[in-house]
């Protein structure tokens, strides 16, 4: 009885095998990928602990790339085909799913992935089978930096590096809100707010008084803030995202902690205004890479949209994956071919584009240098903004 | 001092979260011996619940309260009906696997249904400060601390003086007896899932209401937090899964605020490991004699 | 007569099937129908196989829950990112292999030998507590592991032939420790720890013994997870990841290392076709995992063994064999 059942497992197994292997079984040429149609592939958390980053870009590409075929696509009237994954928070799937676009699939780029350790793992995917890869939202400095300290050849991102960022929150802090003792409240298991406090801390020329930590999904900061609150200091240096940044300027004001907050573009989020409370937001400067004070008619028609396709305001994640499309677009019409290697030639040559975060240019570190904006928040509405040129640090 | 006492009311507040949670774990646990992993998300289900509610009929804190835990509670007997009931007779490491199933089907699920996104929670309570000297308290605070208590003891109540109650413990004694002496068990666990997950609804209503952010992942951190509070106040035991929440909320809130926050959970997991070794049923456990 | 016990019928099966496989997938290769994406995949079931079968014998064979497991594999990750970083070379992986499983073996000896003595589930908790140590503990040294930021840039030294011997070698190890006079004693301890213990045997020791072994082999696979991937971060090795691994374990049979190894397959390739679901993917995985847990609560192969023998339909050829016990308990 027992040895039925083993092998009809067994067979079962076998036959599973066999037929996932037959799918494959497509004549597959990996490096010609000049075929008729332009075609892209994402990679992004659409579930999973990370899902809150991913899904917006995903919303985000999605929509520019109807746009661009409504528009009448790239290469003469060539439509773009997308196909989308999901690697679920897990980054060896993000890594499996690269493989999968540049092989399987056959794309001509990369958008994503979207946290900075799964853009890594999809980057080295992307870079062994030379396929330029774009991450809207990796801020980690060693994304764009190969093992052997040159550049990623097929890498390229959207967002502020965070070194970049660090030093443009220090230098602030320093010239326009005249610090001399910073407090920090950081979250120590997110690359992003590490490598934000690392570079604050070596360019900033004041006292650090304090540092204390949070985690991501954590919502109760009385105990942290607290003790924060007893420190003597001149602003609070909050790094991580909205999610926990909204509750964390609304326990500190509700406990008359009244310093400045500063924080890093993790705040741009809608929902910071109602997770924190209008009458909290005092006092609170984060760097932004879009915002709608600024006249600009690029931005205003991207949150139209945005907004009525998906029914809520575009956040930062939103904003840097739309452009990500963009620049892609670009970059395939001025490479005039789907040819990867001519597309990550483009990419390098990108000048002055102009998109909602903002106009940039690729440096030879392929990053894109653009000047960081600082918003002040009073009662809930920006009501100013503070320009920090990166390249004075 | 005054720090002190603050901290103290700071950790309350963070402790009867994960009393009200771990409640849920400790009852179904002591009644069928399932680590319920899904509890942490069905607590999620009813934040959500509440939020849409709130949203919807616009209702004020009582009626949002009791209806959300009604309907947590339905879910939670739903839930046992569908997945775990099957497997009553089947290995308990295959309920823990179904259990982990169904907090991966209600994370996503709800992701699928609500979005990924942080919301923020529509605030209906006026949340006033309250000054005794330095220290500061807030409505939310004693609402949340108020209503845990309240709830508490209408469980011990329930659980000690009614029939039900009385049913309940019979069958976690000894289930094959209990059914020989008239109890239908099968209700009576579908009673206890329905307790255990209008706790964990009322626990999802409140935090979202103090803290006033609620998420699809927000099930995972406390549900793993509020099972540690379980454990350590004895698994099994209702009165030490309330003295084991607020335990861990107390020794978080003070290692945040006098030491270092780096460590706070590798420290709470440390507790936990110590406890186990000192006292490995918990602090209210019961201990066992093993038969042969 | 030591070669008589080392080539018994089982493992010249196993074997036999080890060497018919890896020709299948050189071949596979080598037509390329194992393409990059497919290697990826495959890989990814070696290191599967590998974590279930050291997990299984853990909690399939001497009956103790274990929820840490990512944890020794993060030991086992981290000790080839930091170490083969500065000696990119093929001993450097070994040599990082070796200091892994030396630390991950004082580590499980540290927990194990506490905490095995209590019944219940409590060495459960300890695990699951221990393994989120492990990992604060990564987060909180950035001088040696980076912190949250994590490592990149770890040379490839693995390919798939490398991860495919090291699983066919945990596969051996695992299933010749459960024959063996140690492996019996652990299965008698799963089966009535006291009766055991009235027969001198001292079900401590043998607890440990197996969360020993099964701690050791999830640093091997920790260790191909770094070298092949090149990036680690302390948040692939979470709870999670430990609930994942279960969760194979169970779904292939508990008590089966023939099981595990299906299961991570089946798994593995259930994955590859969910890929293209998009968002419904985790909540049809979620579905699924319930359902065949319903309809299938002890796995699919319960606790049959792989054997060539059997094939001939001569059980009773394999004394002793877990399958022939529950044979002549059923008869």
């Amino acid at each position: 009885m027992n040895l039925k059942k083993g092998l009809v497992g067994l067979l079962a197994a076998t036959s599973l095998l066999a037929a996932a292997c037959g799918n494959s079984g497509r004549p597959g040429g990996g490096a010609a990928n000049e075929d008729e149609e332009v075609k892209l592939g994402t990679v992004f958390a659409t579930t999973g602990a990370v899902s809150a980053y991913g899904t917006p870009q995903e919303n985000a590409i999605n929509m520019a790339i109807d746009e661009i075929n409504a528009e009448g696509g790239v290469l003469d009237d060539q439509e773009i085909e997308l196909v989308n994954y999901d690697y679920t928070s897990v980054d060896t799937e993000a890594a499996q799913l690269a493989t999968r676009l540049a092989t399987q699939d056959n794309v001509d780029a990369i958008l994503g992935a979207d946290t900075s350790g799964s853009a890594k793992s999809a980057l080295q995917s992307g870079t062994q089978h030379e396929v330029p890869t774009l991450s809207p939202s990796a801020s980690a400095d060693n994304y764009t930096i190969a093992s052997d300290g040159g550049v990623e050849e097929w890498g390229w991102r959207v967002a502020f590096p965070d070194s970049y960022q660090g030093g443009a929150l220090a230098q602030f802090a320093e010239q326009e809100l005249d610090t001399e003792k910073v407090a920090i409240l950081m979250d120590n298991s997110s690359d992003y707010s590490v490598g934000l406090v690392e570079i604050f801390e070596e360019i900033f020329s004041g006292e650090i008084v304090g540092k204390e930590n949070f985690t991501a999904g954590q919502t109760d900061f009385s105990a942290t803030l607290t003790s924060l609150n007893e420190l003597d200091f001149d602003v609070l240096l909050v790094t991580g995202y909205y999610e926990e940044g909204g509750p964390i300027v609304r326990q500190a004001r509700e406990m008359g902690l009244d310093q400045p907050i500063l924080a890093p573009d993790g705040f741009g989020n809608q929902a910071l205004v109602e997770l924190a409370g209008e009458e909290n937001l005092n006092d609170v400067y984060y760097t932004t890479q879009f915002t709608t004070l600024n006249e600009n008619p690029l931005v205003d028609e991207f949150v139209e949209s945005y907004t009525e396709a998906y029914g809520s305001e575009p956040d930062m994640f939103a904003a840097m994956a739309y452009d990500a499309a963009y620049v892609m677009r670009d970059a395939i019409e001025r490479a005039g071919s789907d040819n990867r290697e001519a597309i990550n030639e483009a990419l390098a040559e990108t000048e002055k584009f102009e998109g909602v975060t903002g106009t940039f240019s690729y440096d030879e570190m392929h990053n894109p240098s653009k000047t960081v904006t600082i918003l002040e928040l009073q009662n809930g509405e920006p009501v100013n903004t503070y320009e920090v040129d990166p390249e004075n640090l | 001092m005054d720090t002190f006492i603050q901290q103290l009311i700071n950790g309350l507040s963070l402790g009867s979260v994960y009393a009200l949670v771990a409640l849920g774990y400790t009852m179904v646990y002591g009644i069928i011996k399932l680590l319920n992993f899904a509890h942490g998300d069905v607590y999620m289900v009813g934040a959500f619940i509440g939020y849409y509610i709130i949203a919807n009929f616009n209702l004020g804190f009582v009626p949002t309260l009791v209806l959300t835990m009604l309907i947590t509670g339905l879910i939670g007997v739903f839930i046992y009906q569908i997945a775990y009931r099957p497997l009553r007779n089947s290995t308990r490491i295959a309920s823990l696997i179904t259990a982990i199933g169904m907090s991966y089907l209600l994370q996503n699920g709800m992701i699928y249904i609500a979005g990924p996104q942080t919301r923020s929670f529509p605030q209906i309570i006026d949340n006033q400060m309250y000054s005794l000297g330095s220290i500061r308290i807030s409505t939310m605070q004693i609402l949340m601390l108020m209503t845990t208590i309240f709830l508490m003891i209408a469980l011990q109540l329930i659980v000690q003086q009614t029939k039900f109650g009385k049913a309940m413990r019979a069958v976690s004694n000894d289930p094959e007896a209990a059914q020989l002496m008239g109890i239908n068990s099968n209700q009576v666990i579908s009673f206890t899932f329905f307790l255990g997950s209008m706790l964990a609804g009322a626990g999802g209503v409140l935090v979202g209401m103090y803290y006033n952010t609620i998420t699809p992942t927000m099930g995972a951190g406390p549900g793993l937090k509020a099972f540690i509070a379980a454990v350590v106040g004895g698994i099994g035991s209702i009165p030490g899964a309330m003295l084991g929440g607020y335990l861990i909320g107390m020794i978080e809130v003070v290692i945040s605020a006098f030491g270092n926050s780096m460590i706070r959970d590798a420290v709470v997991y440390l507790i936990l490991i110590i406890i186990l070794l000192v006292r490995p049923n918990g602090i209210l456990g019961k201990h066992e004699t093993e038969k042969v | 007569m030591i070669l008589m016990k080392i080539f018994n019928r089982t493992n010249i099966s196993w074997i036999v099937l080890f060497i018919l496989t890896y020709f299948v997938l050189e071949g596979l290769t080598w037509a390329g129908i194992i393409d990059p994406f497919y290697e990826i995949t495959v890989v990814n079931i070696f290191i599967n196989i590998i974590l279930a079968v050291g997990l299984n014998l853990i909690v399939g064979f001497s009956g103790q829950l274990a929820l840490g497991h990512a944890g020794f594999m993060a030991i086992g990750a981290y000790a080839t990112g930091i170490l083969l970083v500065k000696m990119p070379s093929g001993a450097g992986l070994i040599v990082s292999m070796l200091v892994g499983m030396l630390v991950a073996g004082i580590l499980a000896l540290i927990i194990g030998i506490p905490t095995l003595r209590l019944k219940g589930d409590y060495f459960a908790i300890a695990t699951l507590g221990a393994s989120e140590i492990i990992r604060i503990a990564i987060l909180n040294l950035p001088d040696l592991t980076n912190g949250a930021v994590g490592i990149s840039g770890i040379p490839l030294m693995v390919d798939w032939r490398f991860a495919y011997f090291i699983a066919a070698l945990t596969i051996l190890v695992v299933s010749n420790y459960i024959r063996s006079s140690p492996g019996r004693a652990t299965i008698a301890v799963r089966e009535d720890e006291i009766a055991a213990e009235s027969l001198s045997i001292q079900t401590t020791y043998y607890k440990n013994l197996a969360f020993l072994i099964g701690a050791v082999t999830a640093v091997l696979a920790g260790s191909i997870h770094a070298s092949y991937f090149g990036v680690i971060n302390p948040g692939q090795f979470t709870f999670n990841k430990s609930i994942d691994i279960l969760i194979i374990v169970v779904f292939g049979g508990i008590g089966s290392v023939t099981g595990s190894v299906v299961a991570a397959v089946v798994l593995g390739i259930i994955n590859v076709y969910l890929q293209q679901f998009g968002a419904l993917r985790m909540i049809i995985y979620a579905l699924v995992l319930i359902f065949i847990m319903i309809f299938r609560p002890s796995g699919l192969m319960g606790n049959v063994e792989f054997s060539l023998s059997k094939l001939f339909k001569r059980p009773q050829d394999v004394p002793g064999s877990i399958e022939n016990m529950e044979q002549e308990k059923g008869a």
